[in-house]
């Protein structure tokens, strides 16, 4: 038995270190193909970069916090059996509600983070509520209301002139204040990790990692998760063993949508970025659905599965000015693609594992008889 | 040439915490019908996946005519003509008929689908064979039986040579079972090979020519039918002799605890009701059977009578309450015991372990949840004494995951859940559909235990013999309503056989007043 496990064990490890070192392989490839001369700086810059210096790491640990978010939310309502292709527009709202907490409203930065989360929430629950009292494919409602949220957020803040950052003395009106200058109380505090690990740290990965347990006890030690999962496994004998299955979709999109509200809470009240007024919608949310699928959904892996993107594209971006943004957006994609495979990788050592067991079968039945 | 088309010999398969195949040897003849039989969990359903090439054998050879032959996957499989009818179907739901049928075997020219040769083949051998099907049905909307024949004719279809068959018969009516023998003879005499799996001793006396028993994933013999008996093949099978007749206490009913009165439901596929205007009571002490033949609005009345489905007029009185619009969760927690006519889409998460199973409708008792949270010790804890009490057989236990135990142990979890569940009325579908004979015993010893502790019992049952063996009061059913009612010492199967074909005096007048 416990050889078995053990082996199991391996087998998985194997199968995502294979299945990264495979997309790192293709993303070299691509390097030589766009720009030879700087192939091989470009992929030592993607593989070290997170390492070299602890400032560096920092800025790893803040990309990755948002990720670790949008990550969560995607995963969380996927172990209901709902797809929340809406965690963009939860972000965006999230990061709206913040901002404006902390800077209109001159609130403190626990208040704003609690704030964005009620924004995402809310942004989440909608689809939730449209799925269950009308049938309406949250999928579709989610799409749209990613669009509504931008929208509704640029229009409200061409109009909320304090938000915007020529109020507080800037030149630029396309993006919100510095919180340096509108609203110092409003930005994350960064419990001196700055010295260590650069301007970028704050404790945003920690309430990242903290929302991450969180959601882990729910879904695992809960009857509340019990209910969530089981509706997402199985709706029918959900609905059989008397699950309230609405209440439950309800719910799940809102967590979920609080999930990613807090995601865009702690990214832009690091103090560090400025949330820009631009007609397409946020990538955060999107990169949430690869790091929640190379984790399978798992709340702890989610964290390792984050961190791992968040890597890689503080990596990438060293790759300019020798690789256009775009070419670099490529290889990212390539090598978290290609990384997904891990589960099917896994499924062909396992099997080739067996098939070798079964021809040297008569050696392991000596050993058996040994112990 | 070999005598035998297939040889599977010294099969062993184990799986986490359970040998399910010990070297195991079974031969097939050309032109065969012959029986797999064997208790829950012996390991039928494993050996036949291993020939089917969904399970790699951990040790053993297969031979075809002789020659032995790799199958590593059911393509393999398929190329060896060696096709399979899974205990649990595998079809597409939103898929029709036809799709199904040819789906894996698509001809296409030019990318397109050639659909209407596979048409013209799959009508020729519907007719060929007298299975009846609607190619352009869709499978979410026919009844078990009718996907059942397209399972068949999905193997049919690929040419198979070697058949096999897992508990065809457990969702079946007798009628259809009759149909099934007579199909499974005629492509017997064609020289066809057929291995069936059954835990119905009947069947297999009428249909096998020999019989090959199992017993905890080890071999126990192959018999020729013809020089043996059912009492014989219940003794290789669990070991001991079985009794088929179920002792009874004396019928001293109570209360009434269940009252349905004028209870109407639409249908789902037609416009009609499914159910119409059914009224009856249940009584403490009492077992009261409504027996029909499938799709005679049973499935609906369960459904509204649990709360699956709203009914569309009547009332549902259970204990003196008034549950008729009552949620599920209300009618459990008022007394009310379900055990589902489908275990996979109803009875179980499939992806949830055993343990995880057996608390499905009381999870959030006090005994098992603290603000909130799971008793995980107590959860394990009434597990294992279920897991006990009822024999249900699993790899890990309490942590084995559902999916991955046998069909017959994934019933008796459910039976083992509802009867446990403090209730007074339990509501049992087809509570026996696919357990072999000495679990069918138990269970049905269970029931009538039940009721001689004063609960009621409302038996939902195609198995004639199940009804007239348990049931104080029978109901028959009959295109959704009540057509007569029985009492079990005073009529016969062949009486209850007329009433359920619509034949019956008062079926007709009902009919007739439907007409009108
Ligand atoms: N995929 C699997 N993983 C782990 N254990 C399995 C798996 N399939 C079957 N088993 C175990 O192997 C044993 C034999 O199962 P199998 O399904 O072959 O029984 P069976 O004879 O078909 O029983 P039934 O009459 O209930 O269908 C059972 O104990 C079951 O729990
Ligand atoms: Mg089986």
């Amino acid at each position: 038995m416990k050889d078995f496990f053990r082996r199991r064990g391996t087998i998985s490890l194997l199968g995502s270190l294979l299945s990264i070192l495979a997309g790192l392989l293709l993303g070299f490839v691509l390097l030589l193909v766009f720009n030879p001369s700087h192939a091989l700086s470009g992929l030592s810059n993607m593989l070290f970069t997170g390492l070299r210096d602890m400032s560096k790491l920092g800025k790893v640990l803040y990309t990755a916090a948002p990720l670790l978010m949008t990550g969560l939310s995607v995963g969380f309502a996927f172990k209901t059996g709902l797809f929340n292709i809406g965690a963009s527009g939860q972000y965006t709202m999230g990061s709206f509600f913040a901002l404006v907490a902390g800077i209109q409203f001159q609130l403190p930065w626990y208040v704003a983070v609690l704030l964005g989360m009620v924004g995402g929430a809310v942004w989440g629950a909608i689809p939730g509520i449209f799925k269950a009292f009308f049938n309406v494919n949250e999928v579709i409602t989610a799409i749209m209301f990613n669009w509504i949220g931008l929208f509704a957020v640029n229009l409200s803040l061409n109009n909320m002139p304090m938000m915007i950052a020529s109020y507080w003395g800037a030149v630029t009106k396309e993006r919100t204040a510095k919180l340096a200058d509108a609203n110092p109380a409003a930005i994350l505090p960064k419990l001196g990790l700055t010295e260590s690990l650069g301007n970028y740290m704050n404790i945003g990965f920690f309430v990242a990692i903290l929302s991450a347990v969180v959601i882990w006890i729910i879904l695992s030690k809960t009857t509340f998760g019990y209910e969530l999962k089981a509706c997402g496994y199985n709706r029918s004998a959900s609905l059989y063993a008397g699950i309230n299955d609405k209440r439950n979709i309800i719910l799940s999109m809102t967590i979920a949508g609080a999930l990613s509200g807090i995601g865009g809470a702690i990214y832009y009240l690091s103090g560090t970025a400025q949330f820009t007024i631009v007609k397409s919608l946020l990538t955060m949310g999107f990169n949430g659905i690869p790091v929640a699928l190379l984790a399978s959904s798992n709340p702890v892996a989610t964290i390792f599965s984050a961190l791992f993107v968040s890597y890689i594209q503080v990596g990438g971006d060293m790759l300019q000015p020798e690789f256009a943004k775009e070419i670099i957006d490529i290889i990212i994609a390539a090598i978290i693609y290609l990384s997904a495979f891990a589960l099917l990788v896994q499924g062909v050592i396992a099997k080739v594992l067996m098939n070798r067991r079964k021809n040297c079968a008569p050696a392991a039945r000596e050993e058996d008889d040994r112990c | 040439m070999s005598e035998y088309v297939i040889e599977m010999l010294n099969i062993s398969k184990e799986f986490p915490g359970v040998k399910a195949n010990d070297d195991i040897t079974l031969q097939l003849k050309k032109g065969e019908i012959h029986a797999l039989l064997g208790e829950n969990g012996a390991g039928k359903s494993t050996l036949m996946s291993v020939l089917f090439g969904l399970y790699q054998p951990d040790a053993g050879i297969i031979k075809k005519n002789g020659e032995v032959v790799r199958i590593d996957s059911p393509n393999d499989a398929t190329a060896l003509k060696i096709g399979m009818v899974h205990q649990h179907f595998m079809l597409v739901e939103v898929f029709t008929v036809l799709d199904n049928i040819i789906l894996g075997a698509e001809q296409s020219h030019m990318g397109f689908l050639k659909k209407d040769a596979a048409r013209k083949k799959v009508l020729d051998l519907s007719e060929k064979y007298g299975m009846r099907v609607d190619p352009d049905a869709l499978i979410e909307d026919i009844s078990v039986g009718m996907q059942q024949r397209v399972e068949i004719l999905k193997m049919l279809y690929r040419d198979n040579e070697i058949l096999i068959l897992d508990e065809p018969t457990a969702v079946l009516t007798p009628q259809e079972i009759d149909e099934l023998i007579a199909i499974m003879r005629s492509f017997a005499a064609e020289g066809k090979s057929i291995l069936f799996i059954t835990h119905k001793l009947n069947e297999i006396m009428l249909a096998a020519d020999r019989c090959t028993v199992l017993r905890k994933g080890k071999l126990i013999g192959t018999v020729d039918i013809a020089n043996t008996s059912k009492e014989e093949l219940s003794r290789m099978m669990v070991g001991r002799d079985i009794s088929f007749r179920v002792e009874k206490g004396p019928f001293k009913p109570g209360n009434v605890v269940l009252e349905v009165d004028g209870l109407s439901v639409p249908s789902r596929v037609h416009k009609k009701n499914a159910v119409s205007d059914v009224s009856f009571s249940v009584r403490e002490g009492e077992i009261v059977c409504i027996a029909g033949i499938e799709g005679n609005g049973q499935t609906e009345f369960v459904a509204a009578l649990t709360g699956l489905e709203k009914a569309s007029a009547g009332s549902i009185t259970l204990n003196g309450c008034d549950i008729s619009h009552a949620s599920i969760r209300a009618r459990s927690c008022a007394g009310m015991s379900h055990i589902p006519e489908d275990r996979h889409k109803h009875g179980l998460v499939l992806d949830y372990t055993l343990a995880e199973n057996l608390v499905l409708q009381r999870y959030w008792q006090e005994e098992f949840q603290f603000r909130g949270f799971i008793r995980r010790d107590s959860v394990r804890k009434y597990a294992k004494r279920l897991i006990e009490q009822y024999d249900v057989r699993s790899g890990q236990g309490p942590e084995t995951i559902a999916r991955s135990m046998s069909g017959g142990n994934q019933q008796k979890a459910i039976v083992a859940r509802e009867i446990d569940k403090e209730s007074k009325l339990l509501v049992a579908v087809q509570p026996t559909r696919g357990l072999d004979v000495g679990a069918i015993e138990y269970i049905h010893r269970q029931i009538v235990l039940q009721r001689d502790a004063g609960k009621a019992v409302l038996l939902v049952s195609l198995e004639l013999d199940e009804v007239m063996n348990l049931s104080d009061r029978i109901l028959v059913m009959y295109e959704g309503r009540v057509v007569g009612e029985f009492d079990p010492k005073q009529t016969t199967v062949e009486e209850l056989g007329l009433y359920m074909a619509g034949a019956g005096r008062k079926g007709e007048n009902t009919a007739g007043r439907a007409d009108a």
